[in-house]
């Protein structure tokens, strides 16, 4: 479409080194998208001479009043018609910047839209009607925005005029949307109060909004990041094939970042054998000189003869890809059978292919409802973060260090059925659920309600070391156990001494600390137990885990002990110790704690007594269904 | 990279996957502007040599400029050309219109060569910009066993990952110009310097903006007589490419059924 917008301005003119930045602009349905981006080309002077009174004449023509909307729609029609256009995106500027929009139209196939086009977006532009204020819709692309990693959002609140101006209503909007998009740990660059229709706040601060001081769209536009050219990030080269039509082999394939020339010392990953490129080889005249970078298909010999296969990755020696058998990926699901936990796929990153198997789904998301569904399938069209076992180990990136190598797509029966973006190599170390057949419980979860009067449960105490949570899951055990219940404590302490014992401090051994003891207390619970866990837990992410994989059962109790008072207690001494130096990685001196934001309980034991503490919990669990008031008659549930 | 840079290379790529991940594959060679770019891009994948057949499927109603072009470059590039002919007219569907029904023998004629080789791969010069339905298309575009296109399943193709998996007996078509246009075509072709022919340039004010079979394609008014003359006009002119395609034009559908049934 560049085509229509701008036929003669190259994206970067001789001379300057003008960053371009990709931008994707969403929001509700008739929230103003049109108007905004028509608006923004006329203001960033970006229209072809003529199209402007073209328009207006048309809308003459059908006695409409002109509407900056139109500008979009024509070109749509255009595109509609079949002519010439190969691309769907808008070329702007700002002052600093060469902007492309990236079309996101459509509501049916707005998920593959979207993911296609934003998954390459540096920022996001989330409108909002200053009337209809934040919708649905709203949330879900601030949400699918967070999905895709895009981190940088400039809010804009649409259709000032029809609220006169209101500084009231447009802070209530900012508030609302800020909130939410923190939550997702998207942090908006700009909230901006304009009107697209008018042009108030897009190109000038008009006197109607004279009380906002931020910036005004093209200014925010100005402002964002581009992503490091590809070109700058390290040598990637991805093998697509060997070829030895003549007396040289050459290794052919399209370097996806990065840059080499004759000289250059590589790595072959995942093998990791070294060698020197010898020549770049072309036609017609070969070899070439100079650097090759990235997006270039070529072709090298090197040094010396090794084996090499399509799919290795050639790299940098000292910049290599991590090589792994293990990924955790963000995916998106186009095919008609969801994929679930233990499925078989191959899974393409780049040239290379392997066969696959999903070890865990950790999230499944309807991006349409939002609903975050149990952790068991993706569905069509839904989208999901899944841990993935290689029967090959591979050699990628992260797709934060790496957009080209950092994601992949994954076959089933020989076509693609998803795609997306590896968030991690070498995943959780979870075993793979190949032939392994879970063995049932002899009894029935009713079975055991009925002898222990309560159902299964895992009551996990949170808190700071020396805030009163062992002494509290003891009591608590105590009391169950003296109402005729089943209580186990499962104290993060007593379980480093056997069970975790190949675990340190480091803060992916305290993450999988954590998740031992989440399944360990979920077994327990699916057995109808009341698993106390008391531990630190002080990564909310990890507690977060835990609770995923308990499920319902899981009951949090925040033991929110002022921390002066707790180091006061230090009836370990570990306080002391790590005053003195003497205890690294200590959670409580510094402020690596993070509390809970809803637990289900909250408990300060510096102002209650362990007894009334204990009252508290076990009212908790009687309100949300864990103990039952009345022995239940087993009878009546057979 | 420039623009053609670009294009040269995404193209380069598509045929490296189409060789890597295919078993047998041919390159169509209609003689025209797109596939000798073709040829060209599928020497510079390979460095100097075309490392699968160059299949012309004839009616033997070509231009004899075209015939001529053919057997000089088909030496003059060492390709391993294979010339397979069609059916007679009486052969093909007769309730197509005239002029498609004259192009369905292409049809058929690919049809044959298909079965006489075994190809699950052809390597295609169409582009996006052509026509309506070729702008629907993969750049790994699967067909049935019959060479039929299922317009309404075609499966996800992104970030450069392609379905190569065609159906046993079934077979690809590989379109490694989709993304290119008509003055893509042209420049690259300039500043390359691949020989053309010269029906490509006008001649008493008119010039081939397309070639196909004699009988129906005509010539469009042109002054422009060399490839910078093409350029210019292509910039200005608003009349498509294929105007001088009588197919293209008997019915609303004839070119969609020619496709779907498995025309290029």
């Amino acid at each position: 479409m560049n085509m229509l917008v701008t036929p003669t301005s190259p994206a970067t003119p001789n001379g300057t080194t003008r960053p371009q930045v990709r931008i994707v602009i969403v929001g509700h349905v008739d929230h103003g998208k049109s108007t905004l981006v028509g608006r923004l080309l006329h203001e960033t002077g970006s229209l072809p001479e003529g199209k402007l009174e073209m328009l207006k004449a048309v809308s003459a023509r059908r006695g409409m009043p002109f509407e900056w909307s139109f500008l979009l729609d024509a070109l749509q029609t255009e595109r509609d018609q079949g002519i010439t256009i190969d691309t769907t995106q808008i070329r702007f500027r700002t002052n600093s910047r060469d902007i492309v929009l990236i079309d996101a139209p459509g509501h049916a196939e707005f998920l593959r839209n979207m993911i296609t086009g934003a998954s390459q977006a540096d920022g996001a532009v989330l409108i909002i009607d200053a009337l209809e204020g934040v919708r649905d819709q709203t949330r879900r692309h601030g949400y699918l925005l967070h999905l895709l990693g895009v981190k940088q959002v400039a809010v804009v609140v649409n259709k000032m005029d029809r609220v006169d101006f209101s500084a009231e209503r447009f802070k209530a909007i900012s508030d609302e949307i800020s909130a939410h998009l923190s939550g997702l740990g998207v942090k908006p660059t700009a909230v901006i109060p304009i009107s697209a229709r008018d042009g108030d706040g897009v190109a000038e601060r008009t006197g109607r909004i004279g009380w906002y001081k931020g910036p005004t769209v093209v200014e925010a536009l100005d402002a964002l990041e581009p992503a490091r050219p590809l070109e700058a990030l390290a040598l990637r080269l991805p093998v697509q094939a060997i070829y030895k039509f003549d007396d040289r082999r050459i290794v052919a394939g399209r370097i996806e970042s990065g840059s080499l020339v004759a000289g250059d010392e590589i790595v072959i990953m995942p093998a990791g054998k070294i060698a020197r490129i010898k020549t770049v080889e072309s036609w017609p005249v070969t070899p070439v000189a100079g650097r090759q970078g990235a997006g270039r298909s070529v072709g090298i010999t090197l040094d010396r003869e090794l084996f090499i296969e399509r799919g290795d990755i050639i790299a940098h020696a000292n910049a290599a890809p991590r090589e792994t058998r293990r990924l955790r990926a963000r995916i998106f699901w186009l095919h008609d059978k969801p994929l679930a936990r233990g499925d078989q796929l191959l899974v393409r990153s780049g040239p290379k292919e392997s066969r696959a198997t999903v070890v865990a789904i950790e999230k499944a998301v309807d991006p349409g409802e939002l609903s975050s569904s149990e952790n068991k399938a993706i569905g069509r069209n839904h989208v999901g973060e899944i841990d993935i076992s290689l029967s090959n180990p591979i050699a990628t990136d992260p797709y934060t260090d790496n957009p080209r190598t950092g994601r992949l797509v994954i076959e089933v029966s020989g076509r693609i059925a998803g795609g997306g973006l590896v968030l991690s190599v070498d995943a959780g170390q979870r075993a793979v659920p190949v032939d392994i057949v879970p063995v049932e419980s002899a009894l029935r979860p009713d079975e055991r309600s009925a002898r222990y009067h309560h159902n299964g449960a895992v009551v996990w105490l949170t808190g700071l070391p020396a805030s009163g949570k062992s002494t509290l899951a003891k009591a608590l055990e105590r009391r169950l156990f003296s109402n005729g219940g089943s209580p186990i404590l499962l104290d993060g302490d007593t379980l480093r001494a056997g069970l975790n014992s190949d675990l340190g401090f480091s803060a992916a051994d305290r993450s999988e600390n954590i998740r031992r003891l989440a399944e360990v207390a979920t077994h327990l619970a699916r057995n109808g137990h009341i698993a106390i866990v008391a531990a630190v837990s002080p990564a909310r992410e990890d507690r977060a885990i835990a609770r995923r994989i308990a499920d319902t059962a899981f009951r949090e109790i925040h033991v929110a002990t002022p921390a002066e008072v707790c180091e006061e207690r230090d009836p370990k001494g570990h306080y002391k110790k790590a005053r003195a130096g003497a205890l690294a990685s200590f959670t409580g001196i510094g402020n690596d704690y993070e509390a809970p934001h809803a637990a289900e309980l909250v408990i300060d034991t510096s102002t209650r007594t362990v007894a009334e503490a204990a009252d508290e919990i076990e009212q908790m669990l009687k309100s949300s269904g864990v103990l039952f008031d009345e022995v239940v008659d087993l009878a009546a549930n057979i | 990279m420039d623009h053609l840079d670009q294009l040269e290379a995404q193209s380069i790529y598509i045929f490296r996957e189409a060789f890597a991940r295919l078993k047998k594959i041919a390159l169509l060679w209609s003689l025209g502007k797109d596939s000798n770019v073709m040829i060209w891009l599928a020497r510079k994948a390979f460095f100097g040599r075309m490392p699968f057949p160059a299949l012309h499927v004839d009616t033997g109603k070509k231009f004899p400029e075209m015939y001529r072009f053919r057997d000089h470059y088909g030496k003059e590039w060492d390709l391993d050309l294979r010339v397979e002919p069609c059916p007679p007219i009486d052969a093909v569907d007769p309730t197509l219109p005239p002029a498609a029904r004259s192009a369905a023998r292409k049809t058929e004629g690919l049809k044959m060569a298909l079965a006489k080789y075994g190809f699950d791969g052809l390597i295609a010069g169409i582009r996006r910009d052509e026509e309506a339905t070729r702008a629907k298309e993969r750049v790994f575009s699967p067909r049935g066993l019959e060479g039929n296109w299922d317009v309404r399943d075609q499966p996800p193709e992104f970030w450069d990952h392609f379905n190569a998996s065609p159906p046993q007996g079934a077979h690809l078509r590989i379109h490694p110009i989709l993304h290119w246009t008509e003055a893509d075509i042209w420049a690259y072709t300039k500043r390359e310097n691949i020989p053309i022919i010269p029906l490509y340039l006008a001649k008493n004010g008119k010039r081939y903006r397309s070639l196909g079979d004699q009988d129906i394609t005509n010539p469009v008014n042109s002054n422009a007589s060399t490839i910078d003359e093409i350029l210019i006009e292509l910039e200005q002119t608003k009349v498509p490419e294929r105007a001088g395609r009588a197919l293209d034009h008997e019915t609303e559908d004839a070119f969609e059924r020619l496709r779907v049934a498995g025309y290029l």
